[in-house]
């Protein structure tokens, strides 16, 4: 069971087809990923590595070859058993942090924990969440677009970790922010690593890159 | 409450955050539901008042000469088609077999009537003068004041003649016209009871004598203008009418008999109709709202698309996203729905009372039902423009979402 990788791709191929012709974005991308792996892809843009990333949120589905996440074949699960993966296993930060204006902050971590728990927060579990990246109880009252970019994000991470997914993906985590506050997010996802969880990092960014365990490097579509 | 549905909360912070687009949403179904329940309640309260004047004559069955007959032997005074009169009269026989066939029934009486110039004072006007029998007087008609007619001088009168000549218990009328030749002078005994509008006998502006008074005047005795047959059991009207046809139509067609419960029928079919009709017509404001609400909801799809992808991406499910916005619609469905009853409820009141002329079955079941029916036409209507709008966003690229800005 150990030796079993969290994450495997088998010749994973995406081809988009465009009225200008079929763009091949993965061409038959291999990659296995342990348990507490902290892998960092890294690419020029257009190199298809927010194609990847795609893929392993299951917010996409490969044209031919296989994703495993858990041993378990995504190509055999439909729409519901891949969004209610993206719910319980797999938490995602975005570059542009993704956090749903309408709701405060608070509310933003709250909310994939109700959607899986059908219940609300009786052990201020959230609000621990919060406090422990950095967002205290008046922050968190506040709407998003109220908020730093920095805090902004930190809220993002809380809403990634709510329901403790086993895995992490990061699309540019830092690159909205400053270096300074870039670097505070970036400690804090290497110490979520250390805790345990497998981190999947898309970067351009080499000094960013330098936190991840392993690099892979992705070009026109393969891995290199 | 608070939390147990995300979803809902969501829906509800939208409708919130656009407030004035879901304003005008709500009130276009507002439009459309107090159209509907309006125009609904005015076509039943008009059925209802109609079906109530008109009630008190179904129990009747009218019997006159048929017109394509009349000739045939018969002893008419005009022949064949040849009288001025509308209809030609039903001589005493006919009345007789009549009377034969549906006495067990009810009550039979025959009526002389003419329409004749009278004199009250100074004043001339004209009046429907009616001849009954006597003994039959009693039975069919009760007075508010005075008594039955016992001579061939005395009358009973409609109230509302009695009203508009100031004429009282011993006033004294001339009947006929003085150029034309002798008048007869009458006493005044009785005043009828009011009666409205009826197919047999039209008392309220009438003078109702016996049989040998109008006789004595018009002469034609035993040439009836019509029988009336007041039936004991309404549900005997087809029965005995078909009877008397049968019987009196046997060879040719002598006599047409009215079966007033069936006018009475066809009259509520037709306003029936009408209120369809009018009600039809007060869908399309309905239709109208139905389509802003539809544009409501796609401009909130469109508005909200990185919602959306934010939403799947983070592990909500397609038919959650899809309540998200049923939800959107069906709030403001309920909403219009609640203000277009309020509203119908007042604005019904004011329009079935310029309308109708009156109120009194305004809160009968058969007038109120529009109300919420109109609210449920309205709340689906309302909930169906959004079904389009939910399910194109439910089906929307979670990754295409998130690109869009």
């Amino acid at each position: 069971m150990d030796d079993q990788p969290l994450i495997e791709l088998r010749d994973v191929t995406k081809v988009y087809s465009l009225k200008s012709g079929d763009v091949t974005a993965l061409d038959n991308v291999s990659l296995s990923i342990q348990r507490g792996d902290f892998v960092a892809i890294m690419g020029p843009s257009g190199s298809g590595k927010s194609t990847l990333l795609n893929q392993l949120g299951c917010l996409d589905r490969p044209t031919s070859g296989d994703l495993l996440i858990a041993g378990r074949n995504t190509r055999e699960m439909d729409d519901h058993e891949l969004t209610g993966l993206r719910l319980n296993t797999i938490g995602y930060i975005f570059q542009k942090f993704n956090l749903i204006p309408l709701l405060s902050a608070y509310e933003n971590v709250e909310y994939p924990y109700l959607m899986k728990h059908r219940q609300e927060d009786e052990y201020g579990h959230i609000s621990r969440l919060l406090s422990r990246v950095g967002i205290d109880a008046a922050l968190a009252r506040h709407k998003p677009p109220e908020l730093s970019g920095g805090q902004q994000q930190r809220v993002a991470i809380a809403r990634a970790l709510v329901n403790d997914p086993q895995i992490l993906l990061c699309d540019e985590p830092t690159g909205n922010l400053d270096s300074v506050t870039g670097g505070q997010i970036m400690e804090m996802i290497r110490t979520l690593n250390e805790q345990g969880r497998t981190v999947l990092m898309v970067t351009h960014d080499p000094t960013v890159a330098a936190c991840a365990k392993r690099r892979v490097i992705i070009k026109d579509g393969r891995i290199t | 409450m608070r939390g147990k549905d995300i979803i809902f909360r969501l829906a509800l912070r939208s409708i919130r955050l656009h407030f004035l687009r879901s304003t005008l949403a709500v009130l276009g179904i507002v439009i459309g539901v107090v159209a509907i329940a309006t125009m609904g309640m005015m076509g039943a309260n008009m059925t209802l008042s109609v079906t109530e004047q008109l009630s008190d004559m179904g129990n009747v069955l009218v019997v006159t000469e048929s017109r394509e007959g009349g000739g045939g032997g018969m002893p008419g005074p005009g022949g064949a088609g040849g009288g001025s009169d509308d209809d030609d009269p039903i001589p005493e026989d006919q009345f007789k077999d009549i009377e034969r066939i549906a006495s067990k029934y009810g009550t039979v009486y025959a009526l002389y009537s003419e329409s004749d110039t009278i004199e009250v004072g100074d004043e001339e006007r004209r009046a429907t003068i009616y001849g009954l029998d006597q003994e039959v007087i009693p039975e069919i008609l009760t007075l508010s004041s005075g008594a039955y007619p016992k001579s061939t001088s005395s009358v009973i009168i409609g109230p509302s003649l009695a009203g508009r000549l100031d004429l009282t218990l011993g006033s004294k009328i001339d009947i006929g016209d003085p150029d034309e030749g002798a008048t007869t002078t009458v006493r005044v005994v009785g005043i009828i009871e009011e009666r409205g509008m009826s197919m047999d006998l039209n008392t309220d502006s009438a003078i109702i004598g016996s049989e040998k008074l109008f006789t004595g005047i018009y002469g034609g005795e035993g040439e009836y203008r019509q029988v009336n047959i007041i039936l004991d059991d309404i549900d005997e009207a087809g029965n005995v009418s078909d009877e008397i046809e049968e019987q009196l139509n046997k060879k040719e067609e002598q006599v047409s008999v009215q079966d007033s419960s069936r006018m009475l029928e066809s009259i509520t079919e037709t306003l029936g109709t009408m209120t369809t009709f009018v009600m039809a017509i007060a869908g399309i404001s309905l239709l109208v709202a139905a389509v802003s609400i539809f544009n409501v909801m796609m401009m909130s799809v469109t508005e909200r698309i990185r919602e959306i992808g934010i939403l799947r991406s983070i592990g909500t499910q397609k038919g959650e996203v899809r309540k998200m916005f049923i939800y959107e619609s069906a709030i403001l469905g309920s909403l219009g729905a609640v203000i277009g009853a309020v509203a119908s409820l007042t604005i019904g009141w004011v329009v079935v009372l310029a309308m109708v002329g009156s109120t009194e079955y305004f809160f009968a079941p058969a007038s109120l039902m529009y109300v919420p029916f109109g609210m449920a036409i309205g709340f689906i209507t309302c909930v169906l423009s959004g079904v389009y709008p939910a399910w194109s966003a439910s089906n929307l690229d979670p990754i295409e979402a998130l690109r869009a800005e």
